[in-house]
């Protein structure tokens, strides 16, 4: 019953000459666009309504049951409104500056993994590519590539619109993201010392194992394998706070703080400007909250391996943790109140980024350590391979695109056992396409 | 045509014209915009030659930081376009284009073009040398020449931050 059921989420490698996996990435880039897009009323809603229970009143209930068409009623009426700009703009900055906003939010998107996708070979060897618009090598690097241009969307809306308090928004909005990157890209690097990668899909499947020698197999990629306590807790925390700073949300939202600075770097848009600034930033709270359900609470891996919760898709588990995220960001900004200034600069430069730091040394250490307990000589630990999920145990898998690092599983026990070889298990992976690729 | 090249068209003439516009334009925001625009492209180039991790370090470090600072502090001393930046009646102009007509002239003369390399059979650099695991072995590989340089750089840069500390800090 059960394996006819995971059964029918295997397709064939060829599907009317189509070569199916190929087709993957469109399906990744469509499915996560349209999603992020779809939801982002709904998200709206969720905030409101989320806001109102904490502060014990109604919220959105006149548009739709319980205000649920509220958020797009909105939608429509900055569809509608006058597109007012002000006199003394730099009128092309202040044009592009929204557009910039939107489209490196949501570009940065296309590295999350949403889920392995199993395709049979005609020959019946079975392996999974990952749904994703971009398996690329450098994932998380692209993604902190997106998050640093971000700044530009605000910068130059704050610039352009000839407006000190847009000015002093923008300028807060720099000094915050660069402030805050830091601690950001240090919490990221703990866990990418301990899973030997920055593909984005990797990461999760080196989050699916078992988590000590031993254990049942329902534990195996469970909550206690993600990596917010394999990294010993402290890196999530740093990321959390990281990508509250970095979206500009509550209580670190100091570039649009509405008591001193009016709206920030949006004081001088209307109607769809301000729409696409506001799509941007829900757009990035998405994002880093993705980044935050791959890279510490097992993206698309369900909290524990038994059956009603592996029935459920990868995806729908990583939205569900991307919600949480969500509702993490909202349960923030209804209880604490906005920073001070400095008192921000301080929590990103004396504390956050020294922790971050330290962090990352006891963590390599840690590698090390078991890497030199455990397997005899560093860097082992890299090219232990992964198992991909819904897959038969003793079935071979791959990923599809450049997995530089990862080994035949053949002849990883003889990588391991001749510590005497020079590089030692390194050097034979640089000549080239590893054995088990099956594209 | 092959997309690589269209693609590599496209940013050769936006690199061009963003380079040209950073140093005609006025406005000292609008130069250092433009010279993220460069820098994106030139991130462009270094994936069409299959070097993904140089182009996220070129995004990250260039784009996203280094320019970020220069906005900052030419918004901080909001110069806008003074006139004073604007010189006028001064011999630079005309020496300048001058002396680049010159330059196309003696690069065309010398047949610099003509005998510049031709590419041969299929490009050495394979899609795996760029990736971040081949960058770093090749880096931290203590048999290649790159490791020493490497850490002599790190410790250049930690004494440079720690300069810039002692610079800045208030006397006790």
């Amino acid at each position: 019953m059960l394996e006819k059921f995971n059964h029918l989420f295997i397709f064939p490698e060829y599907f009317h000459g189509i070569r199916l996996p190929g087709v993957v990435p469109y399906i990744a880039v469509l499915g996560s666009v349209g999603f992020i897009l779809t939801i982002l009323p709904m998200l709206i809603w969720i905030e409101r309504v989320v806001l109102a229970l904490m502060q014990d009143r109604s919220g959105p209930n006149r548009v739709g049951p319980r205000g649920l068409l509220q958020s797009s009623a909105d939608a429509l009426k900055l569809f509608m409104k006058e597109d007012a700009r002000p006199k003394n703009v730099d009128v092309s900055l202040y044009h592009i500056a929204p557009a910039i906003a939107v489209v490196t939010s949501i570009s940065a998107a296309a590295v999350l993994p949403l889920q392995n996708i199993t395709f049979e070979h005609a020959n019946g060897v079975q392996f999974s590519v990952p749904l994703m618009a971009g398996d690329v090598n450098i994932g998380i690097l692209y993604i902190l590539a997106m998050s640093s241009l971000q700044v530009y969307g605000v910068v130059m809306a704050g610039w352009s619109s000839n407006n000190k308090y847009s000015l002093l928004g923008g300028l807060r909005a720099s000094a915050q993201l660069i402030s805050y990157e830091l601690s950001m890209g240090l919490s990221l690097l703990c866990v990418i010392v301990m899973a030997g990668s920055l593909q984005l899909n990797k990461i999760v499947d080196s989050q699916n194992i078992l988590p000590f020698a031993g254990a049942p197999e329902a534990l195996r990629g469970s909550v206690m394998c993600w990596y917010w306590i394999r990294s010993l807790i402290v890196p999530v925390v740093i990321y959390t706070i990281a990508m509250i700073a970095e979206t500009n949300r509550s209580p670190f939202d100091l570039p649009e703080a509405e008591s001193e600075l009016v709206a920030g770097f949006h004081t001088e848009y209307t109607s769809m400007k301000f729409a696409m600034f506001f799509t941007a930033e829900y757009v990035a709270m998405l994002v880093v909250s993705g980044l935050n359900a791959a890279m510490f609470w097992g993206g698309p891996l369900p909290p524990l391996n038994v059956v009603p919760f592996t029935l459920i898709p990868g995806f729908v588990w990583l939205i569900l943790k991307i919600m949480g995220g969500i509702f993490f960001y909202t349960w923030l900004r209804g209880t604490l109140p906005r920073l001070r200034y400095d008192a921000l600069m301080n929590l990103g430069w004396k504390k956050l980024l020294p922790l971050g730091l330290v962090w990352l040394f006891i963590i390599a250490g840690m590698n090390l350590g078991t890497d030199l307990l455990i397997h005899q000589y560093p860097g082992a630990k890299q090219f232990v391979p992964q198992e991909a999920r819904f897959l038969e145990p003793e079935v071979k898998s791959t990923t599809s695109s450049d997995d530089f690092g990862s080994v035949d599983d053949n002849q990883e026990p003889v990588q391991y056992n001749t510590p005497s070889s020079g590089r030692r298990g390194s050097a034979p992976h640089i000549k080239g396409i590893p054995v088990s690729r099956v594209r | 045509m092959s997309g690589e090249s269209v693609s590599f068209w496209i940013l050769a003439l936006v690199s061009v014209f963003a380079s040209i516009m950073m140093i005609v334009s006025k406005n000292p925001v609008r130069s250092a915009l433009n010279l993220v625009i460069t820098f994106l492209c030139v991130a462009g180039f270094y994936i069409l030659l299959s070097a993904q991790f140089l182009a996220a370090v070129q995004i990250i470090v260039y784009a996203g930081a280094i320019m970020v600072l220069f906005l900052f502090v030419i918004m901080l001393l909001n110069l806008g376009a003074p006139e004073a930046l604007i010189e006028k009646g001064s011999l630079q102009k005309p020496v300048a284009v001058g002396l680049g007509i010159f330059f196309v002239v003696l690069i065309i003369s010398s047949q610099a073009i003509l005998s510049l390399p031709q590419a041969v059979g299929r490009p050495s650099v394979t899609q795996y040398q760029g990736t971040v695991e081949a960058i770093g072995l090749s880096l931290f590989d203590p048999r290649q020449p790159w490791l020493f340089p490497f850490e002599i750089t790190s410790i250049l840069l930690l004494v440079a931050v720690i300069g810039a500390i002692v610079m800045a800090k208030r006397k006790v």
